[in-house]
């Protein structure tokens, strides 16, 4: 049997490609209509629908987000939801799709949770780059507070809510949560040191949950279907359907809504296509660029989140990234950690130096000036970084940055070893600067 | 100097706030849809307008990289080659358009990380434009789109065209 | 007595450290706990005047049932924590070299010539525990060598380790956020505005404070190695809070002062004018030889330089010829605060006891009368730390008092102290205040009239006033920061205004006078009706006459009458000591015209002032840094003062100039040492009995005067308790109300248990201290012609007086003579900001550059006094306020405004 897609959230875009984004095509499939019955029901007894639905976020981390909401100290307000519209990890696009193409469920979503923590006020901190989502997202807003669905008194139920549409401009850090906040606040987006942990001190310092697009647009669900019946889909505490980003040398990349349970092996090639010209997956990486990776002989594996993480890796922002027989490893990594090194936000101290050397480090070996013993110094580096090179991640940092990027090097170490050892050679190491390597085509150097 | 209409947009952001910092990323962009690039005059603007120092807005400002501190010209063409992009052609692109707009001052061509269009890879913006599923030519054609005006562009910092 | 927020000993819980046990505070904080215990874990971030942030990821530990390794700078004490340092934790020691590291690979090692070399906490931690060499082959990370980011502090980008002391002391500390991280991850890097500089005027601090050579300071750059380097603690003088501090020398060259962190007085940080001060010391201007004014044969005269014995001579016989042409009464003292207590007690034993002159004075007219500031109940700094509000009526702390403008605006920002805010103009503490009540310049004492009505019950109807009332409550628990807020007008406004707020009960205040031994000179009777030790005349008389041989008869002049004498002709001879009435009396012409009618002057100055230009004898006296002994600051803390360096050419110690000069007069005072004379206080002047040389030089944080009542059992001795005088006058300690002086008595417990260790005694009670009967002139509010603005004349920190002035590193700081206006008004005018001004006031008129100030309230007008190149004369103290009519003066220029640091 080839697997199929199981289409909550992604339904209305499916059924309605052309104007499932307006308000109109979303009130003719039945947008809205969950939240007038949220907001019929006492507000902890939503929470409890959530809660029970087993429903684990969509970001990356995959906490349970009934139990995050429950933290909340009761009676301190204001208090905030803050939706992680930041979707920055490489290979990730599920959310960009949410927003673009049904902006109104994540609205409705939005609204749900808010009516449920009792927060009057919410934020989506939206990608900077996301444009378009951004001028869909106005329009929603305006839509939706012109409809009555946001402002006073909604549907005539005495809950006031409004929620404020903000532009991020180009962090990938700041989809990290704390991040995020001081980047909502107007700083610099570097994370905060916990505790306190946002919902007891987050955005204002007042009581705030941040929760992922994603993860928000599946409220509806839970509130339509009630939360037992929709922990009914998926597999073991991986509840319901995911949002799958596949990408890479597979024939049909592209976002994929899945239930939980279903194999790598059926992803790529049920709904992916298979690899690119009839070739055979060499590796892959299954949770997005954070995620230390698979080989061949996971494909098996199913998406499972308590799975994968036995595996060493995650689940993560459900980003599938598949590479063919003939993509240099070395060259991926390296890759992914000039990426981290980019995007270290430089508060401390093992991410702000550590990825910059890994980096510097993998482009000597990527150019042929690599010396053997480079590999375990990566690793030590490595392990200055993430404490035992473990997922999930022990780490000397603030936030998780710094050690994703040393699951690249984990990986080419575990799988790849000796090819990489083999391309290093035996003989000094001359100073390198950037401008001695240029014109193959991988160092286009990052503005800033 | 923010124009009178922005000014009163500006007014209006920092009104959506509990707490007026909180429009500085927005006041930013606004700045810089309105000049092309984040100038001396916005920030000092911007920090009267938030009551902090300029020390302050330059901080927070020079750490997002969609903020041009320096003129970029009036296209802003961001070139992916994050991992999907590039095994899939994305390193090429950018070659290509760095060598073709070299001397041009209106495009600025800029290496970016994933643009979340992982599924079109390899892909680029133009002013915050998508465009996916690219060649060298075909992303020349593009960018040639807009300079010729076949294309109307967003604002710099993507705001509405 | 009054509460005084006496605080509960804290709870402690046990937890142990790398296998000992250990008790502690119940809250605190780890790494700070663990090195008071002897477990240091090193640090960079971490500072313990400042939010922890866990930055720099140094001190990362394992606590046993704690996941990772958390850093200890964030982590709060719990009962039965087990904590394992790199001591005992082999993970925590693999993760702090791994930091190390890290920070090592883009540093340059450039210490030897680098100003931190040799005391620099990354080189020592590279020491102790670095790679012996370096893994990192590449290209380090470069950026332009030392950049100015201002006047006095330079920064070298690739020494920084970017823990954010500094940009965390400017935000959180100083209120000055002119320094930021810019960019991001590996290329980030502190960096000021361009062409904004880092004008605060705590920025010294930032250098102190860096654990790096990548701040340093311009005035110290490359004079000196840390291991040559001779040091001592003292406090710095250059305002009256006097901050504790350690003075460096190399090769009998001061070269720097750092601050020393003392609780109760400076946590460690100087502003900068204290900080970069002492170049003073080494001008080239100082008079290091006595002169004597010598006619030539063509009649002018200049001052030619002579012998001590000679310049001592020509002192004495001229004053000994003013007492025999006119009277003892004919000569005036003026000047004393800028010595220590010592200089300050035999200048006044000479005067009142030798001369015989009760015409006294160590203020200029532009402080408080002495009875005010010596005879109300008193706080001290930390008070303010646990007051339920402060009052602040005084001039801008900012501006003045700068390390008590950081304590205050903790207080406000962290402690939650309500500050309620009396005044004509903005300060630096104006955003911070919880209340603020503005009123027209000379109408303090009406608004405040109003507030001690309205916390009597009394609604004033001004909602403002009301609310700040409701601040204050009943009155207890409060402090009244009581200084001059306007040199423009005399202080009668203020002292009414202070007599009003004395009528709380429980109140207490702390002084805000600036010029820095103030206190002490107050103290050591340089004042009229004043005898050493906070004593009247009256009630002094029978034990100091015993002392001394005799007192004057009666009350002489203070500062503003006696030049007002010596302008009309009644008073002939003038001892300046270190005073400059041409610079700082608020009447300029007054000064002028009593300098010039003085028949015989003696100059004991290291300047040659315009004041000290006339003088016919000038005497040169060792300054800070040269001379040893004490001095007391604004809430009454006597603490030592060291020599570091020798003093310069042939100058003396100013008491020993007094001691050489009663000889003269055939008095031997018999005093040979700096011991001797804290001796002879300690046994006569009543606020200091007890406070002898032991005291003085073994309690850690000085002591507050009068010693505290307690009696505690110290070894043999027993401290008796001191004769306490409540607000009514009468004696007996422990009576109900405020003592005078008693204030603080659990803070100060463990001052007074230091004094006792060091050998303090409290002999039997003397005369009574001073209380002020709280009697006020009248002051009737004056109208203002709506063609006129009041104004209001104020210091800003960087002046032209002589630390500022004969500072080479500072002296481009002072903003010149600016006239700050509302906006409103300058556009009235058709004046842009910066552009000139003539004001006129009924004295006199002046061409003025102006600012546009928000924080200057429309029809009122500030003046920063003394400033260089103002030659205005605009007050005259005669009038109670002073109106001006502003003109604009042909086209207005702009000029520049940015320089100085005011903002």
């Amino acid at each position: 049997m080839t697997l199929q897609e199981t289409r909550l959230l992604t339904k209305r875009m499916n059924d309605r490609p052309a104007d499932s984004f307006t308000m109109e095509g979303a009130l003719a499939t039945g947008a809205y209509d969950m939240l007038r019955k949220a907001l019929q029901m006492k507000s902890a007894d939503v929470q409890e629908e959530v809660k029970t639905s087993g429903l684990r976020g969509r970001g990356g981390g995959g906490f349970p987000t009934g139990t995050k909401w429950s933290f909340l100290p009761a009676g301190l307000y204001p208090r905030y939801l803050v939706v992680n519209a930041d979707e920055g990890e490489p290979s990730t696009f599920k959310d960009r799709e949410l927003m673009e193409r049904d902006p109104h469920q994540l609205i409705e979503g939005i609204a749900i949770s808010a009516y449920a923590i009792e927060s009057n006020l919410a934020f989506i901190y939206l990608r900077g780059e996301m444009a378009h989502a951004n001028e869909i997202l106005t329009q929603a807003l305006a839509d939706a507070r012109a409809k009555g669905f946001l402002g006073q008194n909604i549907l005539g139920s005495g809950y006031d809510l409004d929620i404020v549409l903000h532009r991020g401009a180009g962090a990938y850090i700041c989809g990290e949560e704390t991040a995020l906040l001081e980047s909502l606040e107007g700083r610099r987006g570097m994370p905060r040191i916990r505790p306190p942990f946002p919902a007891v001190a987050g955005l204002y310092a007042k009581p705030t949950v941040v929760n992922n697009v994603e993860t928000m647009a599946t409220v509806p669900h839970i509130v339509s279907m009630g939360g037992a019946e929709y922990a009914k889909i998926g597999v073991n505490r991986s509840t319901g359907t995911r949002m799958f980003s596949l990408s890479g040398h597979v024939n049909r990349p592209g976002n994929y809504e899945v239930e939980l349970g279903a194999t790598f092996r059926e992803l790529i090639d049920d709904l992916g296509g298979g690899v690119t010209n009839g070739g055979t997956v060499k590796f892959f990486i299954p949770g997005g660029a954070s995620s230390q990776w698979l080989v061949n002989e996971h494909l098996d594996v199913p998406l499972d989140m308590d799975e994968v993480g036995k595996l060493g890796v995650m689940l993560g922002s459900g980003a599938v990234m598949v590479f063919d027989q003939d993509t240099d490893p070395l060259a991926v990594a390296w890759r992914l950690v000039k990426f981290f090194a980019h995007e270290s936000c430089g508060k401390c101290t093992p991410c702000r130096e550590g990825t910059g050397w890994e980096e510097k480090i993998l482009y000597r070996i990527l150019h042929g000036q690599g010396r053997p013993s480079d590999l375990d110094l990566l690793l030590d580096i490595g392990d200055n970084i993430s404490p035992g090179l473990n997922a999930p991640f022990s780490q000397t940092t603030i936030c998780p940055l710094g050690p994703s990027s040393v699951s690249p090097i984990v990986s080419l170490n575990k799988y790849f070893r000796d090819d990489v050892i083999a391309r290093c050679t035996p003989r000094l190491v001359t100073m390198l600067t950037g401008n001695g390597l240029a014109g193959n085509g991988l160092d286009g150097g990052l503005h800033r | 100097m923010f124009s009178s209409d922005n000014l009163q947009r500006a007014r209006e952001i920092i009104s959506r706030y509990p707490s007026s910092r909180s429009a500085l990323l927005p006041l930013l962009h606004l700045a810089q849809d309105q000049d092309g690039w984040v100038n001396d005059e916005a920030m000092t603007e911007i920090a009267g307008l938030l009551e902090l120092t300029r020390s302050d807005v330059y901080g927070t400002c020079s750490f997002y990289t969609m903020f041009k501190l320096e003129p970029v010209g009036k296209y802003v063409v961001s070139v992916c080659t994050n991992v999907t992009c590039l095994v899939t052609g994305g390193p090429a692109i950018l070659h290509h358009l760095e060598k073709a707009y070299a001397d041009d001052a209106d495009v600025f061509v800029e290496e970016v990380e994933c643009l979340a269009a992982c599924g079109g890879a390899p892909a680029l913006q133009v002013n915050y434009e998508y465009h996916e599923r690219l060649t060298p030519q075909s992303a020349e054609q593009i960018v040639d789109a807009y300079r010729s005006g076949q294309r109307t562009a967003r604002r710099l910092s993507g705001g509405p065209r | 007595m009054s509460a005084v927020n006496p605080q509960p000993p804290p709870e402690l819980v046990e937890l142990t450290i790398d296998g000992h046990l250990v008790m502690v505070p119940k809250g605190a904080n780890l790494i700070d706990v663990a090195q008071r215990h002897g477990h240091y874990i090193p640090r960079f971030c971490w500072h313990e005047r400042m939010k922890p942030v866990g930055m720099c990821r140094m001190c990362l530990i394992e606590i046993e049932g704690v996941r990772g390794l958390p850093p200890a700078c964030t982590t709060t004490v719990t009962p039965g924590m087990v904590v394992h340092t790199q001591e005992s934790s082999p993970n925590a020691r693999k993760a702090q070299e791994g930091v190390l590291e890290f920070l090592l690979i883009n540093h340059p090692l450039d210490c030897p010539v680098c100003d931190r070399g040799g005391e620099c906490p990354l080189q020592d931690h590279t020491i102790a525990h670095g790679p012996a060499e370096s893994r990192f082959v590449e290209e380090k990370r470069h950026f332009a060598k030392p950049i100015p980011i201002s006047h006095v502090v330079d920064l070298d980008r690739e020494r920084c380790i970017l823990c954010a002391r500094c940009t965390r002391f400017a935000d959180e500390i100083a209120g000055d956020p002119l320094i930021s991280f810019v960019e991001r991850g590996g290329h980030s890097q502190v960096l000021n505005y361009p062409d904004d500089p880092f004008s605060s005027y705590f920025s010294g601090n930032t250098v102190q404070i860096c654990p790096v050579g990548a701040l340093t300071a311009r005035p110290y750059r490359f004079r000196a190695r840390p291991w040559d380097l001779e040091k001592a603690e003292t406090s710095c003088v250059t305002c009256a809070v006097q901050c504790r501090g350690e003075v460096h020398s190399t090769t009998n060259q001061i070269v720097r002062l750092l601050g020393v962190d003392s609780d109760a007085v400076n946590h460690g940080w100087l502003c900068d004018k204290g900080r970069f001060g002492y170049e003073w010391v080494e001008s080239p201007a100082r008079v290091t030889a006595p002169m004597v004014r010598k006619t030539a044969d063509d009649g002018t005269s200049e001052l030619v330089e002579v012998s001590w014995p000679e310049a001592l001579d020509a002192a004495a016989q001229g004053l000994q010829e003013v007492a025999r042409l006119h009277q003892a009464s004919s000569i005036g003292v003026l000047g004393g605060a800028r010595g220590t207590n010592e200089d300050a007690y035999v200048w006044a034993r000479f005067a009142k006891g030798v001369l015989g002159t009760d015409n006294v004075d160590c203020q200029l007219g532009d402080g408080l009368p002495a009875e005010v500031v010596l005879g109300l109940p008193r706080a001290t700094i930390a008070d303010c730390d646990r007051a339920r509000s402060v009052v602040l009526l005084a001039p801008d702390l900012k501006e003045e008092l700068p390390v008590l403008f950081l304590r205050l605006k903790r207080a406000a920002q962290d402690l939650g102290v309500k500050l309620v805010e009396i005044g004509a103009t903005d300060t630096g503490l104006t955003s911070l205040a919880a209340a603020t009540v503005r009123h027209l310049p000379g109408s303090a004492a009406d608004v405040v009239g109003r507030l001690v009505a309205a916390i009597g019950g009394t609604a004033s109807g001004d909602g403002r006033i009301d609310a700040a009332a409701a601040l204050l409550g009943d009155g207890s628990d409060v402090v009244v920061v009581l200084g001059r807020p306007n040199l423009a007008e005399p202080a009668d406004a203020t002292v009414a205004a202070a007599a009003a707020l004395a009528t709380l009960p429980g109140v207490r205040f702390l002084s805000a006078l600036r010029r820095s031994n103030v206190h002490g000179a107050l103290d050591m009777g340089l004042a009229p009706g004043l005898l050493p030790g906070r004593v009247s005349l009256d009630d002094g008389r029978d034990a100091f006459t015993e002392a001394w041989g005799s007192v004057p008869e009666g009350r002489g002049r203070d500062g503003a009458g006696m030049l007002r004498a010596a302008a009309d002709g009644q008073l002939h001879g003038l001892v300046l000591l270190g005073s400059d009435p041409m610079a700082d009396f608020p009447d300029r012409a007054l000064a002028e015209r009593a300098l010039a009618s003085i028949g015989f002057t003696v100059v004991v100055d290291g300047f040659l002032s315009e004041s000290a230009k006339r003088a016919d004898v000038v005497l040169p006296p060792a300054v800070w840094g040269e001379k040893s002994g004490s001095a007391t600051n604004i809430e009454g803390r006597v603490q030592r003062l060291t020599r570091r360096v020798t003093a310069a050419g042939r100058t003396m110690d100013d008491w020993r100039i007094a001691v050489e000069l009663a000889a003269r007069f055939d008095v031997d005072f018999d005093l040979e040492t700096i011991d001797e004379v804290q001796s002879e206080i300690a046994r006569l002047a009543p606020a200091y009995r007890g406070v002898d040389s032991h005291v003085i030089n073994g309690a850690r944080d000085g002591v507050v005067v009068p010693l505290a009542p307690v009696t505690v059992a110290i070894g043999r001795r027993r401290a008796a308790a001191t004769a306490d005088t409540d607000a009514e006058g009468a004696e007996a300690a422990g009576t109900e109300g405020a003592g005078a002086g008693a204030s603080g008595v659990e803070a100060e417990r463990a001052d007074t248990a230091d004094a006792a260790e060091a050998g303090a005694e409290m002999p039997a009670a003397g005369p009574a201290l001073l209380v002020w009967d709280r009697s006020a002139p009248a002051v009737a509010p004056v109208t203002r012609d709506s063609y006129a603005v009041r104004l209001v004349v104020a210091r800003k920190l960087y002046d032209a007086g002589r630390v500022v002035a004969q500072g080479p590193s500072i002296v481009d700081l002072a903003p010149g003579p600016l006239l700050e206006l509302n906006p409103s008004d300058l556009e009235h005018l058709g004046v842009i900001d910066g552009g000139t001004v003539r004001a006129s006031s009924s004295r006199g008129s002046g061409v003025f550059t102006t600012r546009s100030t928000r924080g200057v309230p429309a029809g009122t007008a500030r003046l920063a006094h003394n400033q260089p190149g103002d030659d205005s004369d605009l007050v005259d103290i005669a009038e109670a306020v002073t109106d001006l009519r502003l003109e604009t003066v042909g086209a207005s220029a702009t000029v520049g405004l940015s320089k100085g640091g005011a903002r």
